[in-house]
């Protein structure tokens, strides 16, 4: 869905760094220690946190009214494991904390964040971030499980080796937050303290020495790392099993389609109904003629057909959250490595193509973790082929209007579901096959290496999964509310005017009409096809498009929208139509993500333009070869 | 969740196990077999990978741990500093490590 992943950012004045005052704080750390789950709690915000390495792909900023010092600004930042730039989310840091980067504030304080159960490895980043020279405050995140686990730390003797304040913290929890407060009010004042006693840094630059200075830390200040966690070697011994592993993954899949047909519909036809009477109730109130027709047969009908979906929308992202949440992504990218290879591409180019099967968007704002330019772009590219959740939409309601639902594998796998499960396939097919062309053609570079941490399994909190599913049905409504509602309300006015017209001679049915020929052989009507313009904004507006159309047409007024659609199109121009938004790259927030982040617009355009070239063919494949060969 | 407890009494960080005075020979870490720790005797690697595994940790003395092998074969995960970092054969073939015998008693 379009405009999915903005949140809210502050306008910030730039001022130079001033000796002796804080007004901006940075959190620095190494990727997955909990910086982004800290900044929630410090203001308040809901920024996008998961259990994998590099979920936070820029720098965010946000006001530190959390702990009631609003007049302080926090950014967040992609985690990094030194102030080297290997990766696109690596150099947004660094620039950061450098202050060169335009249009952010530059730190003047830094909350270095560390996991406390790998602190040995972690303290290496201490040796660079403080060679910076900033006022710095070391945060030992995830302290409770520390100690919950056998681990310790003596924070006053770690506190006196790094020359800077330690405190123990637990960001998912809360807990120690106010040893941040004390660190602000004290360094806000000038600087009083007698010069730090001088600590000896380890040579800049040089990671050998980094660890060396790190191990004796952690030597000298008594570090116990906890035991291991045992249950996620015990979960991996069977995740990434030769034989379970890819078979659990199979079975999962197959169980989300499922879920979400056998669990989805039910819902989403309970939800139509109410919605449909929700109209009913309303229409003798606005009397009979235009403002009825308009209300009811245009804009409600219309927005209401989108919203039906909703329901289904969700469950999709509780699969997605569960995934992402609970550490399965990087294992995933781990099975995929080997299919990506033969591609040309990374398994660290999976991440980016699992989370696209929510939006394209923050898809493609997270090949930032990519570390080679060609395949970060190859991989942009291919993005939008996944089946993003806005083309779920006309995906449920044409399979629902045309494919019976008949049980293959007993009750566990349906048709419905087996026909769904094939268009999330042709994606990602469509989307391997051009990588591969990219990167023997185009995009031609020698194969950058895997390197991937896999993160401890979590189990997902119910907090944290519903409070995605919130922002998801928010970002839905607020879809349906504005970009839906106003297409339809356009739609109608152009399907009556001019006035005392039908359908078929209004602005809209001639256009319709116009474009026609067009289409005709890939089985769409003129409906379908205003359809299909109309969804160059956001894939979903297809279907408020049809719910207006359809019911502004006196033919199939009285029907709903899948009786409708049953009695105007064949089984052909339904999976035509289907094929069609497989391919093609309806959405206009991805063209912009994608020039935002390549820099040019010959890489939209190429993509629109093939995409689109791709849709068409295959549809017309898809018509013909159901025309002549089922029926 | 009893099991589950138990072992994380028995099971202690692999660290602290290696016996360091045995005898060793040199080995590349993508030719050590599963369960096994190696020592980093030195990486080659193109500048800024190498550079960037070093800050991750793989530096010479770090003790590596093969973990698991991913259900292709490849790539491999191995634990060091009590992470888990994936690489691929062709990567963990550069990285020189020294094997310490009679540790594969240990088994799995």
């Amino acid at each position: 869905m379009s405009s999915c992943c903005s949140t809210p950012t502050i306008d910030v004045p730039i001022e130079p760094r001033a000796a002796g005052r804080i007004r901006t704080v940075a959190l620095v750390g190494p990727p997955n220690s909990g910086k982004s789950t800290l900044f929630n709690r410090l203001t308040g915000l809901r920024q996008k946190v998961a259990n994998y390495p590099g979920v936070t792909v820029e720098q965010r900023v946000g006001r530190l009214n959390g702990i009631g010092r609003a007049d302080l600004t926090l950014i967040d930042l992609p985690g990094i494991y030194g102030l080297d730039t290997y990766s696109e989310d690596a150099r947004v840091a660094v620039e950061v904390l450098h202050g060169e980067m335009p249009g952010t504030p530059v730190p003047d304080a830094i909350l270095l964040v560390l996991d406390s159960l790998h602190l040995r490895r972690q303290l290496m980043l201490a040796a660079p971030v403080l060679a910076l020279g900033l006022p710095t405050l070391v945060l030992l995140n995830m302290s409770d499980l520390m100690e919950a686990r056998g681990g310790h730390i003596d924070t006053l003797a770690l506190a006196q080796e790094l020359g800077v304040p330690v405190a123990k913290i637990s960001a998912t929890r809360g807990t120690g937050l106010d040893s941040i407060n004390h660190f602000l009010d004290r360094k806000a004042e000038p600087e009083t303290t007698p010069a730090a006693a001088k600590i000896e840094l380890p040579v800049v630059g040089n990671p050998r020495s980094y660890r060396q200075w790190a191990t004796g830390i952690s030597t000298r200040t008594k570090y116990k790392a906890p035991v291991s966690n045992q249950a996620t070697k015990r979960i991996d011994g069977v995740l990434l099993h030769r034989i379970w592993g890819p078979l659990v993954f199979l079975a999962v899949v197959f169980a989300v389609f499922q879920v979400v047909f056998s669990i989805g519909q039910p819902l989403s036809d309970g939800f139509g109904e109410l919605l449909n009477r929700a109209g009913d109730g309303i229409a003798p109130l606005l009397g009979h003629g235009w403002l009825e027709s308009l209300a009811i047969d245009g804009v409600w009908r219309g927005v209401a057909s989108v919203l039906v979906f909703l329901p289904q929308i969700l469950l999709l992202f509780l699969f997605i959250g569960v995934l992402e949440d609970s550490g399965y992504l990087a294992r995933a990218a781990l099975i995929a490595d080997r299919v990506m290879r033969s591609i040309g591409l990374n398994g660290k180019a999976f991440i980016p193509l699992l989370s696209a099967y929510a939006c394209a968007v923050p898809a493609i704002m997270a090949t930032r973790t990519i570390e080679n330019k060609r395949d970060r772009f190859a991989t942009i590219l291919v993005a939008p082929f996944m089946t993003c959740s806005a083309r779920l939409p006309i995906y449920m309601l044409m399979i629902a209007a045309f494919i019976p639902n008949k049980p293959i594998l007993g009750d566990f796998f349906g048709l419905r579901a087996a026909v769904m499960l094939s268009l999330y396939v042709l994606g990602f097919v469509a989307a391997l096959a051009t990588a591969r062309l990219l990167k023997s053609s185009i995009l031609k570079a020698s194969s950058a290496p895997f390197i991937l941490e896999l993160p401890q399994y979590r189990l997902p909190t119910f907090r944290s999964l519903s409070l995605r599913l919130v922002d998801r049905g928010k970002v839905f409504l607020r879809q349906a509310g504005t970009v839906i509602l106003a297409v339809t309300l356009v739609l109608w006015v152009l399907s009556h005017v001019p006035f005392h017209t039908d359908l078929t001679t209004s602005v809209i049915g001639r256009l319709g009409h116009l474009i026609e020929p067009a289409i005709r052989p890939l089985g769409f009507n003129w409906k379908i096809g205003i359809g299909l313009l109309t969804s160059v904004v956001a894939r979903e507006v297809i279907v408020g498009t049809l719910g207006t159309l359809y019911g502004a047409d006196p033919a199939t007024q009285s029907l709903g929208l899948q009786a409708a659609l049953r009695h105007d199109l064949t089984l052909g121009g339904a999976m035509a139509l289907v094929v069609f938004f497989a391919f093609a790259l309806q959405c206009t927030s991805t063209l912009a993500i994608v020039r935002r982040e390549t820099n040019s617009w010959k890489w939209p355009a190429l993509q629109f333009i093939y995409m689109g070239c791709l849709a068409y063919v295959a549809s017309l494949a898809t018509n013909q070869f159901i025309l002549h060969f089922i029926r | 969740m009893v099991a589950i407890a138990l072992s994380s009494i028995f099971g202690a960080e692999t660290e602290e196990e290696l016996d360091l005075s045995g005898a060793w020979k040199l080995s590349l870490l993508s030719e050590l077999p599963i369960g096994t720790t190696g020592v980093v005797e030195s990486l080659d690697l193109p500048g800024e990978i190498q550079h960037h595994l070093m800050h991750m940790g793989f530096v010479p003395e770090a003790r590596v741990t093969v973990v698991r092998r991913a259900p292709a074969g490849d790539p491999t995960v191995y634990a060091i500093d009590g992470f888990e970092v994936a690489l691929r054969r062709d990567t963990a073939r550069a990285i020189r490590v020294r094997e310490y015998e009679g540790q594969n008693a240990r088994g799995k």
